[in-house]
């Protein structure tokens, strides 16, 4: 399948010819599948945010490209006004960005901005509060009386009414509590069936990522060391954790167990996914490392 | 026993707003932290945890009800200093927080204010950049400092006010994996070492895991105040609230569901690994 969003070889460097130069992206190559959930991880400061909002075209690139269905988004100044409509970009705290008089007004700024006439506006408005779940009488309100997680729903609501085709954001659930985080994470998944989207999600949460996407990304450095299922990704633990990433509790539960010499799988990184692990070997009945088909891996013994 | 060192007395606290009514954000708290403790706080956005936070070091006056930092109250403005001295505020946003464009003159900047003369203010800045981890960073620009070194710093500067409490109010949202360590394992270390009280507003299960009591809210009140372990069994109660708990409990809490005999006290992953040893062995 061809991507929909790619960069290649793309270089940016900050403050280029002063004494603080740095160079946050390196030669980065990253492609992201039409319809495809990917979450990016790494640490602060690893070069995420300046990947990202090169996916827009908020950054231009010092060298290398970025391809948004196939063409170059800085071929004319017309392609990357196109491309702001078609990638649209979730900011960390994005609440703070709201600025209207009314929610309805704050999410039509994108779609009218996209010069679209105002029955497509209201369409546009009206659906994406209902993505977000949003009540139709929150949208005659002021933003600024609704609670914390209202707002960054609202302000989810106005780049997803620009129904771009890739969403990308930044730390959705930072400073939510767990219920608000559930249903962020609910109203992007249904945006990603919905629209068949693309979704590029940055998390810091291991136990997020590995719920929520089909492949991760890993960035260090300014580049991409490895990416792939959760599965591939999570089972470079050692490697993630001198990233200063580390891998999701359940991962590490399983892990120590396999030290302790018990003979469970190392692929799991989720609670349902720990469950079966754990059902699964009570029902075979207790065994020792070493003995079954499991093996220990290379370097350590498996304990008798 | 030495009296607590924040206490509250049905506590009730509402904003006033342009229509004069407002919701009750507290209602009637009664609350009592003894000094040396590690208290975290939890509760879905909304619950009044902030605000309570913000009652400890006079921030906020109570609408109704009494506060009480080392046994003076917060609605005396004569005493105004001395709260502040002994209970110290973190925030959630480290850049917020930071003034100076020096990490060391940021440290200061606290001690400064309160007037303390100039050997003393070096002597309380080196220690707090010590107990923080950060001295090598000393003359350093902030801005050019990680997410958890900046809440290190901003941890510093209230620790060079020689405070007896410390008042973290979500201090590791903005955090990456490391920075979350970073600033949890200097929190514990002050609480242990120098025996500094400690209350954490988090949101983090996991973070909540490490503290000695816990105290659950919930539209203003309190709705669970009892050691982790002993909160974190009542899984169907807190995610009633809109709440979780931490990963390696509601691992041992789905097996037994599935009819699997497990305790649902191991709150960590070491102690989750042990009790499933201990089962499949």
């Amino acid at each position: 399948m061809a991507a929909i969003i790619e960069t290649r070889q793309l270089t940016h460097t900050y403050s280029q010819g002063t004494p603080f130069e740095h160079t946050a992206l390196d030669r980065v190559d990253f492609a992201a599948e039409a319809g495809e959930y990917l979450a990016i991880i790494g640490r602060t400061g690893s070069g995420k945010s300046t990947l990202i909002q090169h996916l827009n075209g908020l950054l231009k690139p010092t060298s290398g490209q970025v391809l948004f269905d196939g063409t170059d988004i800085w071929e004319s100044k017309e392609r990357t006004r196109q491309v702001r409509c078609q990638v649209g970009l979730v900011f960390q705290y994005p609440e703070y960005q709201l600025f209207e008089e009314t929610v309805y007004q704050d999410i039509a700024f994108g779609p009218k901005n996209m010069g679209l006439d105002e029955a497509e506006v209201d369409r546009r408005v009206k659906q994406s509060a209902r993505f977000v779940g949003l009540e139709p009488g929150v949208l005659e309100k002021s933003p600024f009386d609704l609670s914390g997680g209202q707002k960054r729903r609202v302000a989810i609501a106005g780049v997803i009414a620009m129904e771009p085709q890739v969403l990308v954001l930044d730390e959705p659930t930072a400073g939510l509590d767990p219920s608000g985080s559930a249903r962020i994470l609910d109203n992007i998944r249904t945006y990603h069936q919905e629209k068949n989207a693309c979704i590029i999600l940055v998390s810091h949460s291991m136990e997020e990522v590995a719920r929520e996407a089909e492949r991760l990304v890993v960035i260090h450095q300014g580049t991409i060391p490895f990416s792939g299922a959760p599965s591939e990704v999570f089972a470079h633990g050692d490697e993630l954790e001198a990233m200063g990433l580390g891998v999701p509790a359940m991962t590490r539960v399983f892990a120590r167990l396999r030290a302790m010499g018990v003979d469970v799988p190392a692929s799991v990184y989720t609670i349902p996914q720990a469950r079966e692990a754990v059902l699964t070997a009570l029902h075979r009945g207790p065994r020792k490392a070493g003995t079954g088909a499991w093996q220990p891996p290379s370097g350590k013994k498996g304990v008798e | 026993m030495s009296q607590p060192i924040l206490k509250t007395e049905h506590l009730t606290f509402r904003y006033t707003t342009e229509e004069g009514v407002a919701p009750t954000v507290l209602d009637g708290l009664t609350l009592s932290i003894k000094p040396g403790e590690f208290v975290a706080v939890l509760g879905h956005n909304g619950s009044g945890k902030s605000t309570l936070a913000k009652h400890f070091n006079a921030i906020l006056l109570p609408s109704g009800g009494k506060v009480y930092v080392d046994g003076m109250d917060t609605a005396d403005e004569d005493r105004l200093l001395d709260i502040r001295r002994r209970v110290g505020m973190v925030f959630q946003n480290p850049d917020n927080q930071i003034v100076a464009s020096v990490v060391e003159e940021d440290v200061a900047f606290g001690p400064e204010n309160l007037g303390v003369p100039s050997a003393e203010i070096r002597e309380r800045v080196d220690a707090a950049l010590a107990a923080v981890g950060m001295s090598e960073y000393a003359r350093h620009a902030p801005h050019l400092l990680s997410g958890g070194q900046k809440q290190r710093v901003a941890i510093a500067g209230v620790l060079a006010m020689r405070p007896r409490c410390i008042v973290l109010d979500e201090p590791t949202a903005m955090l990456d994996p490391v920075g979350r360590r970073e600033v949890l394992d200097t929190v514990r270390r002050l609480n242990r070492e120098q025996g500094i009280t400690v209350v954490l507003i988090t949101h983090h299960m996991d973070e909540a895991a490490q503290a000695d009591r816990l105290i659950v809210m919930h539209d203003g009140h309190i709705m669970a105040d009892d050691s982790p372990a002993q909160v974190f069994q009542n899984v169907d109660g807190l995610r009633t609230l809109g709440l979780e708990v931490p990963e390696p409990v509601a691992l041992l809490y789905e097996l037994r569901q599935a009819g699997v005999d497990v305790p649902l006290t191991a709150l960590t992953v070491d102690g989750c690994a042990e009790v499933l040893r201990e089962l499949l062995e």
